[in-house]
């Protein structure tokens, strides 16, 4: 980094660090659930549902890691995304397990 | 990690623009040359003439007949058709879909190899603003994850700017150096803010299924061919047959899609053209609108019969596709590809006073050495927004210089682009900071003033000779000279100096803290900067 940080020791560089990775596969991990999701089971053909789904899932990953940026605690942050990703792999799951 | 959700934006602004800041940079110049790649692509090609029509049959016969004599086991064929602004027959060949994907420029008059010096023109600069002349897949990665992170940094941009109207206003150049670059990076920034959340965007759309295949997984069990196909931006298409077969002749076929089809023809091509199922598809340009969908049709190879065409695309293909003709504006008439233009060089200016702002802010005191991380940020600075237009500049000049017949002649160019680039941020490393942007910008300059000159002299073509070919291109060339020269003279100016203060580098910091204790929440971007450094 640019200059001496007080301050700023090894558990403040493993914090950004977790930040980063968690906001990278974290955002990337969700925006692919959620489009895969979305495109088995939105109500329109096939193409269009893909099309739809895969549209939006860049906004989602700048969202998701606003998310972890704004966070109080890198905990927090994995917490939410986790339980997130969580609900959207069992809906695929299920809907993938029905197929 | 910090207190305050505005804070940790800025945080998050600062960083996330500057470790991609260097490649985006690169990014955007080039992109927004490529706006104009016909153009560039027109002047590096002086041997040829614009404005000539052609018979697209004939021309499609011609490309054949060269890939037949060339590449008879090739698995594909793509004829690009000569057109008024790009008199070539441009062939691709590949024998196997992962390439290596071969290449040809033809005479549209004998289908020979064309006389034309060899070179890459502006489509050099469109592929590296994608690709960055690495392999396709890396490059394309590479620069998908910087237009993500520039994303982020600007919403988080937007969110450290509760005032981002006032800001627009707001350009105190003299008050102190770092208040000056913070100002020009957010009239930058914020003045065109749509265009950049609007560029970035419709980029990542570009090659969205690549970057995001997993809609195609879930539905298609990834087979994409079929989703093209049924999402109408392909017509069906077969496997070989595994026996040899004849081709028919196009020349009919191309007749018989252009009455179909009322937009250009732009490209014929054959799959599998040796099979007895060879398949044939023209491939129009596309119909007038936002939306970047060319319709095909394709046909029997052997027969000649019809065996489908792409139909109407429904409305969620159909904003992608849009999303990807606003990222390309070929719908944009002279006046409106300008302003992107503009826009464009307003984003590269953003994340050039984005990247010095993050010097500036974090200058040493007189007597403290800068770190290394402080030196590595400045020398990329210096190389990549002084060192890019260098190159720019030498590829122009290469292409003017090098000998027509030279054997891997725009190889040259292009190693010759990267070569100054690379000289100018080595050297940058030798000078002292300040003298070596002055010096960079001044060669950057002196050498885009060359370009015109060195054009006339060895082509023999000038913008008074009544022709006036390359009036816009020399123009260009010229003002982004003078542009470069009045950078050149910027930096080798003193410092702005605040009103009433005698030293030559009022360091920022005794303001920051007053700006602190006064407000002990920041209260705008630049409070927020400051409290950061703080």
């Amino acid at each position: 980094m640019g200059q001496p940080q007080q301050g700023r020791g090894i558990a403040y560089r493993m914090g950004v660090a977790g930040r980063v990775l968690l906001a990278a596969l974290g955002g990337y991990g969700l925006a692919a659930l959620l489009t895969a999701l979305l495109s088995v089971t939105l109500p329109l053909p096939r193409s269009e549902a893909v099309a739809a789904a895969t549209l939006p899932s860049f906004a989602v990953m700048v969202a998701a890691a606003i998310f972890v940026f704004a966070s109080r605690s890198l905990a927090r942050a994995a917490l939410g995304l986790g339980a997130l990703c969580l609900l959207l792999g069992g809906g695929l799951w299920l809907v993938q397990g029905q197929a | 990690m910090r207190q305050g959700f505005r804070q940790s934006m800025a945080w998050l602004h600062t960083w996330s623009g500057l470790v991609v800041g260097w490649v985006l940079f690169a990014v955007f110049v080039t992109g927004t040359a490529t706006y104009y790649r016909t153009e560039i692509t027109q002047w590096m090609r002086p041997e040829l003439q614009a404005g000539a029509t052609f018979d697209a049959g004939r021309a499609a016969d011609l490309g054949a007949d060269f890939l037949k004599a060339r590449a008879p086991d090739a698995v594909g064929w793509f004829i690009g058709l000569p057109q008024p602004d790009k008199p070539l027959i441009e062939v691709h060949w590949w024998k196997d879909l992962a390439g290596p994907f071969h290449h040809a420029l033809l005479d549209p008059a004998t289908g020979a190899p064309t006389a034309a010096r060899a070179t890459q023109g502006g489509d050099f600069l469109y592929r590296f603003h994608f690709e960055l002349n690495m392999p396709p897949l890396w490059g394309r990665w590479i620069v998908g994850i910087c237009a993500l992170i520039l994303l982020v940094s600007l919403v988080s941009g937007i969110i450290t700017h509760r005032r981002i109207f006032a800001d627009v206003f707001t350009f105190r150049r003299t008050k102190s150096a770092q208040r000056g670059w913070l100002d020009a990076h957010n009239v930058t920034g914020v003045l065109a803010l749509p265009f950049h959340l609007m560029i970035a965007y419709t980029g990542l759309v570009t090659f969205a299924l690549m970057y995001v295949p997993w809609g195609v997984t879930a539905a298609y069990k990834g087979d994409e061919i079929r989703f093209f196909v049924e999402a109408q931006l392909m017509p069906e298409v077969r496997a070989p047959a595994g026996k040899p077969g004849g081709l028919v002749s196009l020349s009919p076929l191309v007749a018989q899609a252009q009455g179909r089809v009322s937009e250009t023809l732009e490209h014929v091509a054959v799959y599998n053209p040796g099979d007895a199922a060879a398949t044939i598809v023209t491939i129009f340009e596309e119909p007038h609108g936002l939306a970047h969908l060319h319709p095909q049709i394709a046909f029997d190879g052997a027969s000649g019969a019809e065996l489908g065409a792409t139909g109407i695309a429904k409305a969620a293909t159909h904003i992608s596709a849009s999303f990807v003709g606003l990222h390309e504006a070929h719908f944009a008439g002279p006046w409106l590809k300008a302003l992107f233009f503009l826009c464009g060089l307003m984003g590269a200016a953003t994340i050039g006073t984005g990247l010095v702002l993050w010097t500036v802010a974090r200058l040493p005191k007189p007597a403290e050495r800068p770190g290394f991380g402080y030196r590595l940020v400045r020398a990329l600075n210096l190389g990549t927004v002084a060192g890019l237009p260098v190159g720019l500049a030498v590829y122009f000049l290469a292409n003017r210089l090098l000998p027509v017949g030279l054997e891997g002649r725009a190889e040259t160019e292009i190693r010759l682009f990267f070569g100054a680039w690379a000289c100018v941020a080595l050297a940058g490393l030798l000078r002292p900071h300040r003298a070596a942007w002055r010096e960079a910008f001044g060669l950057a300059s002196l050498l885009f003033l060359a370009v015109p000159l060195v054009s006339a002299a060895t082509t023999g073509q000038h913008p008074f000779d009544g022709a006036a070919r390359f009036l816009g291109f020399d123009a260009a060339m010229l003002a982004i000279g003078l542009l470069l020269a009045a950078a050149s003279y910027r930096a080798g100016a003193p410092r702005p100096r605040r009103a009433g203060a005698a030293e030559p580098r009022p360091a920022p910091r005794p303001a920051a803290h007053r700006a602190q204790a006064a407000v002990p929440q920041a209260r705008s971007a630049e409070g927020a900067e400051i409290r950061r450094r703080a």
